[in-house]
């Protein structure tokens, strides 16, 4: 006796999505770490949405691919960057028997529904060609006979998109505070710490560069190290006191009458010294 | 055929179910209803076929939209409660006091 077996696209598509996706949905519930939980639901579903392909709905596929594997999944890998990747679960058990009772639950579950879908599935197949006006009759039912399911879904998408606005917004504790509250702290530090309570000096101020590595002379002649950030300082080698004073006296000096050609010979002569 | 696509729905469904119940950390659960949907969503898709009209095609995209919704606000009250309890295993029992 010659088995005829005669496999089209369609079953091979089938068993291969089908082995795929649960393997995946195995993942699913296995892995400890959550990042291979969400990257196992990403096989499920990219199998599921080749299975519609294979099915007659080429839009679905698209949707399926775009809207679950792409968005839904990419905000579910955006949290678990937000709550730590590196975190793992601990699979054991906290109830004594929950495992053995889920597992008979599911077994249950399974059997149960195997029977009750099996039950619908009457009548010879018909099929559905996906090549043959599948957007246009999908927009055509969208549009007519559930147009008000339609309306109902954009409200609900504006109000799930303002509810996650109002729920990820953090709290506001205090009032923020304006230019009134902020200069009654500076000089209320001012009476209490003996903070300075003016502007801090710019870096550059007094010196020759307005590099912001120079920092600020104060009228003493001394430098003042609030001028330049603390990175900086720790990193740089930043010029010292003398050469600082020293082009400030030769600025002083030019100022005072002095002769303006010799200040710059000065500086070629420090050049060449250099 | 359509048998078995129902077959293989049904067992994604119960795996999903399964998951539901044995998992503890939030985000994973909310996968295993996610993998619900989808079993509910290649079932609508299977019958669509084998009836030859598009109205399961239709309901399966409906599913879709709402569960991008609900995956909007779950995510949203997940990293809520993230954020006031460090946690988001729905075992400990810091995370049930009011």
């Amino acid at each position: 006796m010659i088995l005829e077996i005669a496999i089209t696209g369609v079953e091979i598509t089938f068993w291969v999505c089908a082995v795929l996706a649960i393997l995946g949905a195995i993942g699913l519930v296995t892995f400890k770490k959550s990042v291979h939980c969400a990257l196992s639901l990403a096989l499920v579903m990219i199998s599921l949405a080749v299975i519609y392909a294979s099915l007659g709905a080429p839009y679905l596929f698209a949707v399926q691919i775009i809207v679950y594997t792409g968005a839904i999944l990419m905000l579910f890998l955006f949290v678990i960057m937000l709550v730590g990747v590196s975190a793992q679960d601990s699979l054991g058990e906290v109830v004594k028997g929950h495992r053995l009772a889920v597992g008979l639950a599911g077994v249950g579950v399974l059997a149960l529904l195997v029977f009750a879908v099996l039950q619908g599935v009457t009548g010879t197949p018909i099929g559905i060609d996906g090549n043959a006006n599948n957007i246009q009759g999908l927009a055509g039912l969208l549009f007519s006979r559930y147009v008000i399911a339609f309306e109902a879904t954009a409200a609900l998408l504006i109000t799930a998109a303002v509810a996650a606005m109002v729920l990820a917004h953090p709290e506001q504790l205090k009032k923020k505070p304006g230019q009134t509250e902020r200069a009654a702290a500076r000089l209320e530090a001012f009476i209490r710490l003996g903070t300075h309570p003016g502007p801090k000096p710019n870096s550059g101020v007094f010196a020759r560069h307005n590099s912001i590595a120079t920092p600020a002379l104060l009228p003493d002649g001394t430098v003042a190290p609030s001028s330049v950030s603390e990175v900086l300082a720790s990193r740089v080698a930043l010029p010292s006191v003398d050469e600082l004073m020293a082009a400030h006296d030769d600025v002083l000096w030019a100022l005072e009458g002095g002769d303006t050609y010799e200040i710059e010979t000065d500086l070629g002569q420090e050049k060449t010294n250099d | 055929m359509t048998s078995l696509y129902a077959v293989l729905a049904v067992i994604l469904f119960t795996i999903g179910l399964v998951g539901f119940m044995v998992r503890r950390n939030a985000l994973v659960i909310f996968m295993c209803i996610e993998l619900m949907l989808n079993a509910a969503n290649l079932l609508f898709v299977a019958f669509s076929s084998h009836h030859g009209i598009l109205d399961g095609q239709m309901a399966a995209f409906f599913v879709m939209v709402v569960a991008a919704a609900e995956v909007v606000i779950g995510l949203s009250i997940i990293v809520m409660i993230y954020r006031a309890r460090r946690t988001t295993s729905v075992d400990e029992e810091i995370v049930m006091k009011g």
